[in-house]
């Protein structure tokens, strides 16, 4: 089955994920009156990543968990791939569902290659099968296998255990993955990064991922869909977040986004969708009384470091570079970069603590792209803002992505 | 200045280009200083008591009867009896009461759990003198299917009773304490219910439940001085016979070396929580 998406293009024969259906599923528990959820019938595209988000107590988590039966529904049929999952036990069931949890939620007791090795382990793979897929998935969520693989959790930071998660979740390279809050555990500048990783990781894999969150703008910057519940897990809006931006279905959704729709949108945008600006660069090494006229033939205050691979390393002023003979890579603290696939929001975020007021692309590789500032995003904000406006006065809102 | 790019750099470092070599990684299992001191401070204290026994033994003037009683031979069979009592019972209450606390934490047995806990409790007020002298008197007055037991196993069976406790509650508490979402992630993988257990819950409560056992071991060994009432044995009889027969010198040799050995069962003990504990937590 294929579907377009917000982020990507996907064609048929790239997603490894299977379609999820719920009709009419029901979750009631013993000695309520009121069903935690009341016939929910939704259908999650294969390949697509769906945000369930909603108030607490809305009956999400308990949704997503009925879809590996971790809470087992009172009545209606959930099918992933068109099969039936009562039609498996429970535990077969859920060896072939990723399962990602706050935190990582990982087994301290085992290192971190035990860790992501226990569902390859449940099903019965090879010791060689499952070091190799071990290290290719340490691989795939950014961590050199041979310096975290034999590291216990504690050894790690919040988001390096994050990652361990997700690794873990993929490992036996479901076509479903279930993730509850996954990045609530975190910093935000680290939860940034968690989320920019996620949808890199998902433009390779092309996944069906189910993902609970209880913050609106982690919906809107990681969902294909987003599905809004309200209590009783009944459905709000179901919708691309363009749509539900543009077009709220009603009074609860409107006040669910909150103000400011247009600045969510920020979330949408990427600043690769930016022009970038340019600067003068250098490489390090170079004779800085070359490079300081160059910047000042050019206008600029500062000079962008590179490393042989053309990496941004540094971000020193006019000043800072005469005061050594050749071009330094010094002083890196003042060196701000953004991802070129970071959402507009980010950068804002990013700008705001930075000592240049704007900051440093980077494309693959961390290879230095170009320099985007407030100017260039207020400018892609205020065009947004016609678009909206738009949407509102009954256009059918054009993809903004 | 610290900008908002560079904390991510350490925290999410990765690839070849990162320089996080000079993070420093914390290590896999932390020994804190009092452990450190409760583990090399005993044996060096209890080799320094037993070497001022020594002393006191070569030197001393004994009567005939302190003579006897304070034969190397006799001590050190007396000595391997006390150990056989406590190792045994120790095993025992380990082989019963950890299995009954997993059974306890299970399903709709949790609910019994309180009870059971109560009548260990109960086990362990009972006076252990009368627990020892009641059931020696019950088992030779009826002796069960017929089979004479001997006092040994008596005082086994009564040292067990008294050492079930803290390795029961311990087992439950440890159990309980384990992290719920990691529970369920463990179910969440597709493990069964079984290796949850066996792979997740367990090993994560072994530290509570070898500290229940080191309390055990402990209380057993003590106790076990009680063994020589029923004629089982143990340090027991030196100090036993001291207060009998009123010789000074023996009641402090048995109360010295009973000191001692629970000091070292007690380090035993420790070392054992220490080895078992397992990596990473």
């Amino acid at each position: 089955m294929s579907t377009t998406t917000a982020n990507t293009e996907v064609n048929a024969s790239d997603v490894s994920g299977a379609e999820i259906c719920l009709d009419k599923v029901v979750k009631r528990y013993g000695g309520q009156r009121v069903a935690a959820v009341n016939e929910l019938t939704l259908s999650i595209p294969a390949g697509e990543i769906v945000m369930f988000v909603g108030p607490s107590g809305c009956g999400k988590t308990t949704s997503l968990k009925m879809i590996n039966r971790l809470i087992e529904p009172s009545s209606g049929t959930i099918t992933i791939g068109g099969n039936d999952i009562r039609s498996s036990s429970p535990d077969e069931l859920r060896r072939n569902i990723g399962y990602v949890i706050q935190g990582g939620s990982l087994f301290p007791h085992l290192t971190v290659g035990a860790n992501v090795a226990v569902v390859p382990g449940l099903l019965g793979w090879d010791k060689k099968r499952t070091a190799e897929r071990v290290d290719e998935l340490l691989d795939l969520v950014g961590l050199d296998p041979a310096r975290y693989r034999d590291r216990y959790p504690r050894q790690l930071s919040g988001g390096q255990q994050q990652r361990v998660g997700v690794a873990r979740g993929l490992a036996a390279d479901p076509p479903v993955i279930l993730m509850d809050e996954p990045f609530g555990a975190v910093d935000p500048i680290t939860r940034q990064r968690l989320q920019d990783e996620l949808l890199s990781i998902q433009r390779e894999l092309h996944k069906t991922i189910v993902c609970v969150t209880h913050d609106i703008d982690e919906a809107i910057k990681l969902g294909d869909r987003i599905l809004i519940l309200r209590e009783g897990a009944h459905i709000a809006q179901y919708d691309t977040p363009e749509n539900i931006l543009a077009a709220p279905a009603d009074d609860f959704v409107t006040d669910f986004v909150g103000a400011g729709s247009t600045l969510k949108q920020l979330s949408l945008a990427r600043v690769d969708q930016l022009e970038f600006a340019t600067t003068t660069t250098a490489q390090i090494g170079e004779s800085s009384r070359e490079a300081v006229a160059r910047a000042r033939a050019a206008g600029d205050d500062a000079i962008v470091v590179l490393d042989k691979q053309q990496r941004p390393v540094a971000w020193p002023t006019l000043r800072q570079v005469t005061a050594t003979e050749v071009v330094a890579d010094r002083p890196r603290e003042d060196l701000v970069t953004l991802d070129h696939r970071a959402t507009l929001n980010d950068a804002l975020d990013t700008m705001l603590t930075a000592t240049h007021a704007s900051a440093i692309v980077t494309g693959a590789r961390d290879q230095y792209l170009g320099l985007v500032d407030f100017d260039r995003v207020v400018e892609h904000m205020r065009s947004l803002e016609r678009a909206a406006a738009e949407a509102t006065n009954g256009v059918e809102p054009e993809g903004l992505a | 200045m610290s900008t908002a790019t560079v904390e991510p750099e350490t925290d999410t470092d990765s690839g070849p280009t990162a320089e996080a070599a000079a993070v420093r990684v914390p290590r896999a299992r932390v020994i804190s200083r009092e452990t450190v001191t409760m583990i090399i401070l005993p044996p060096v204290l209890v080799v320094i008591a037993f070497l001022g026994f020594v002393i006191w033994r070569q030197t001393a003037e004994l009567d005939s009867v302190e003579a006897q009683q304070l034969r190397w031979s006799e001590i050190q069979q007396r000595t391997v009896e006390h150990i056989l009592l406590t190792l045994v019972s120790a095993v025992l209450v380990v082989v019963v009461a950890v299995p009954l606390g997993v059974l306890l934490t299970r399903g709709r047995l949790r609910r019994a759990a309180p009870i059971v806990v109560g009548i260990a409790n109960a086990g362990q007020a009972a006076p252990s003198v009368g627990l020892i002298v009641l059931l020696f008197i019950w088992f030779s007055s009826y002796p069960p299917f017929g089979v004479v037991v001997s006092g040994f196993w008596i005082a086994v069976l009564a040292l067990t009773l008294y050492g079930l406790l803290p390795v029961l509650r311990n087992t439950i508490v440890g159990i309980q304490g384990v992290d719920p979402t990691l529970v369920e992630a463990g179910r969440g993988v597709g493990m069964t219910s079984a290796s949850t257990l066996v792979r997740i819950e367990l090993p994560l409560a072994i530290p509570v439940i070898m500290s229940g056992v080191r309390t055990a071991l402990v209380l057993i060994a003590g106790t076990a001085s009680l063994a020589c009432f029923i004629d089982a044995g143990g340090l027991g009889v030196i100090l036993q016979t001291g207060i009998s027969l009123f010789r000074f010198s023996l009641m402090v040799t048995g109360a010295l070396l009973i000191a001692l050995l629970a000091l070292l069962i007690e380090w035993a003990g420790r070392l054992l929580e220490l080895a078992t504990r397992p990596k990473g937590i």
